[in-house]
């Protein structure tokens, strides 16, 4: 069985009568694949993400997901994140007030008190964060600023990077983390995603540009449009795309 | 850092039906007779050894009082007081004044250390000097009377004056004379001509010209016996140049009936001096019901009478069933400045009606206003504030913002500025605004593997920071935690 499983999910809006966005998803994700959804707007792709974060919005109508063999439809938010589900937002939110060192700090040892591990000293975690920090170019003083409060657009996709690297996910689910940025942040966040790849990390990299995957390579390639996937391949698929559009897609699912 | 995961951690281990601090000391106590006439208050002023003059500055309050109606504006509500119903006066028996920490009631002692008072001077200067080295004098105030005080020689040393008002009354009666209602007039409201006329005692400050207080000074008031409305007065000056910065923090037992509380506080800043006032204020706020509970009806001024002196109130509201209570600063020197940082949180059905009064009458007076109001469960949180100036004053400037913060959706928050201005040259500032915890904040936070409560403690931490950061260390940490605690069961 894959590290996560998704198999023939439907899902709506809560409380939405009727229409499903996603109809019928499958997708399998094994440590150390990375896994590159691409598709129109609407096809579904952010829904996705979420309802694999355990956002309340949504319901699922049919289907199943497991990581490791457990049901993660069952879990709460936290605990799916305690359990290796990281959501690199699109959007991220904005905490005013709360310094990124203490909300990292505060989220980390969430974490590992909810897996049973001790809590992470000042020291220890001092130390992570400011080689994490480093690597990814960002200063002292923007951990001590409230989360993503100010911040530009290529910082606050930095920002949810660096968080990546201290939590340590097993799942990496990335929600268009390339929009909004320049040629230059794409690089800078593009080669922390990299750093992360690892034998024990799967990861789900979702966008609309071809662009992002020339600097995060996949190892697959998935359409999706109209709430499935239509078509899997491999990294040369995306460039195909990029050539075509999606129109092809598009129509064949009207 | 670390305070936001010990507030995690507060919250955990505190149930949430029980009120921490509710039990219920049991000491013979000497009570004035039930309700108010003029033989009550002469009985308290004798019990004080009052001279003839502070005795009929009492009753004078009284017959003011007594042609006086209790206020109707503010926004919240309650059974009428039985004024009538409650004891006045009820002082901890003793033969003698305590001698020494030995002649203190045990009882008394133990209730102090339930509460992690540190009473004992030896236990303060431990306590406190390992976390930075400051000091905290306290003056511990057992329902009416003041049962100990705490670095007495050292603030001797200094000149300062930190005493129980009844015994400055006794000892330095030209000083007590001098400002005692110069700030807070007998006649000024309700409850201040209440609290005139009955109150039993507070503390007492004066900082002399040019000192500056060599250590935090800090006073702790529990509500204690059944049925006795506590009226505390509190009187500090700073003399030219000098600088003080006060402490009060309080906690009150579980009762059913409703406690009546009416304090006074005048502060007084001459020349350039500087007096920094903070409150953690964490009375019984009722059951989950709404039951029983403190009502607070508090005047609290500070006067900036002095050219370039400065008065700085900091407050964290977190308990009380009703909270009526407006710290003020009256800018009458040049350049004097005030400033009001707030937090004030209601949780159940507290019902909080608060703010500030910037009154400016000197020239290039400043002030400044920050206040943080948060609303869960069935609470309402009325910040009111008033901001003006006088015809005099000249290049007067304010900047007030109000943030308000709603948990939950059966709560209210509003939002009531006065300004007036009779100088065309001032400028004020006003900037409000009313939020909700978002789902989408919410949703983010627990994505991180936060749960709701430690997600919601997170935010609302990050709120207030601008407030805490105004706490002196010793009670900043407390403050966070008592935050967290009052919010406790209101994520749904």
């Amino acid at each position: 069985m894959a590290m996560l499983e998704i198999d023939n999910l439907h899902a709506k809006i809560e409380g939405d009568e009727g229409r499903e966005i996603l109809k019928g998803l499958t997708l399998q994700v094994n440590p150390g694949e990375v896994h590159a959804i691409m598709g129109p707007n609407g096809s579904g792709k952010s829904t996705l993400s979420y309802i694999l974060a355990g956002k309340e919005d949504y319901e699922v109508t049919e289907g199943s997901v497991t990581l490791d063999g457990e049901d993660l439809l069952e879990m709460e938010i936290d605990e799916r994140a305690a359990k290796g589900v990281f959501l690199a937002f699109q959007y991220p939110i904005e905490v005013p007030g709360v310094a990124t060192m203490t909300f990292l700090r505060s989220a980390l040892n969430a974490q590992r008190k909810k897996r049973g591990e001790e809590e992470v000293s000042t020291p220890d975690f001092l130390r992570l964060i400011r080689e994490r920090a480093a690597n990814l170019g960002i200063s002292q003083d923007m951990l001590k600023r409230g989360v993503n409060v100010g911040f530009s657009g290529g910082e606050k996709k930095r920002m949810e990077i660096l968080q990546m690297a201290v939590l340590e996910p097993k799942l990496c689910i990335l929600d268009e983390t390339d929009s909004g940025l320049d040629i230059d942040a794409l690089k800078i966040v593009s080669e922390g995603v990299n750093a992360l790849r690892s034998p024990d990390r799967g990861m789900i990299v979702i966008t609309h540009y071809q662009r992002l995957l020339n600097h995060i390579v996949p190892d697959f390639v998935h359409v999706m449009n109209n709430g499935r996937i239509v078509r899997s391949g491999g990294k040369e698929l995306a460039l195909e795309l990029e050539a075509n559009g999606y129109a092809e897609y598009q129509q064949s699912a009207a | 850092m670390p305070a936001v995961q010990e507030t995690v951690e507060q919250v955990r281990s505190i149930d949430v039906d029980q009120y921490k601090y509710g039990f219920f000391t049991d000491i013979e106590s000497e009570k004035a007779p039930k309700g108010l006439t003029e033989d009550t208050i002469r009985f308290i002023s004798a019990k004080k050894d009052e001279p003839e003059w502070m005795l009929e500055w009492r009753l004078e309050a009284f017959r003011r009082w007594q042609t006086m109606r209790e206020p109707e504006w503010a926004r919240v509500s309650y059974p009428p007081i039985a004024y009538q119903e409650l004891y006045y006066y009820s002082a901890p028996k003793r033969k003698d004044g305590p001698k020494s920490i030995d002649d203190i009631d045990p009882e008394i002692l133990k209730t102090y250390e339930k509460l992690g008072i540190p009473l004992r001077e030896r236990d303060a200067l431990l306590g406190i000097e390992s976390t930075g080295g400051s000091k905290v004098a306290v003056d511990a105030v057992f329902d009416s009377v003041s049962v100990a005080t705490t670095f007495k020689e050292e603030l001797a040393r200094a000149g300062v004056i930190f005493m129980p008002i009844s015994e400055a009354i006794r000892e330095y009666p030209e000083l007590v004379r001098k400002y005692l209602g110069s700030v807070v007039p007998v006649t000024d409201n309700f409850f201040a001509t209440l609290n005139s006329a009955v109150f039993s005692d507070g503390s007492f400050v004066y900082v002399p010209k040019g000192v500056r207080c060599p250590m935090e000074l800090s006073t702790y008031f529990r509500i204690n016996e059944r049925n006795t409305g506590q009226f505390e007065r509190t009187l500090i000056i700073a003399d030219e140049g000098a600088y003080v910065s006060y402490l009060e923090g309080c906690t009150a037992p579980m009762r059913d009936e409703n406690q009546l509380h009416a304090a006074v506080v005048e502060l007084v800043a001459l020349a350039d001096a500087e007096i920094k006032y903070s409150t953690v204020q964490n009375w019984y706020p009722g059951d989950k019901d709404g039951k029983g509970g403190i009502f607070n009806f508090v005047t609290k001024r500070g006067d900036c009478r002095g050219d370039r002196s400065k008065i700085s109130w900091t407050q964290v509201e977190t308990g009380s069933a009703i909270t009526w209570k407006y710290p003020s600063c009256i800018l009458r020197g040049d350049e004097s400045r005030g400033e009001f940082y707030s937090i004030a949180i209601s949780n159940g059905h507290q019902q909080v009606d608060s703010g500030t009064k910037m009154i400016h009458l000197g020239k290039n007076t400043t002030s400044r206003i920050i206040s943080k109001g948060i609303a869960a469960g069935h609470s309402d949180n009325t910040y009111r504030g008033l901001v003006s100036a006088h015809r005099k004053a000249t290049g007067a400037r304010n900047f007030t913002n109000c943030d308000s913060l709603l948990i939950g959706d059966k709560c209210g928050a509003h939002t009531v500025p006065y300004i007036e201005s009779k100088n065309s040259s001032a400028q004020f500032e006003h900037e409000a605004t009313t939020s909700k915890i978002s789902e989408d904040q919410l949703f983010y936070c627990r994505q991180r593997g936060l749960d709701p409560e430690e997600a919601t403690a997170l935010i609302v931490n990050g709120f207030v920071k601008d407030v805490l950061q105004q706490l002196p260390m010793e009670f900043a940490v407390e403050a966070q935690k008592l935050i967290s605690v009052s919010l406790e069961g209101s994520v749904g």
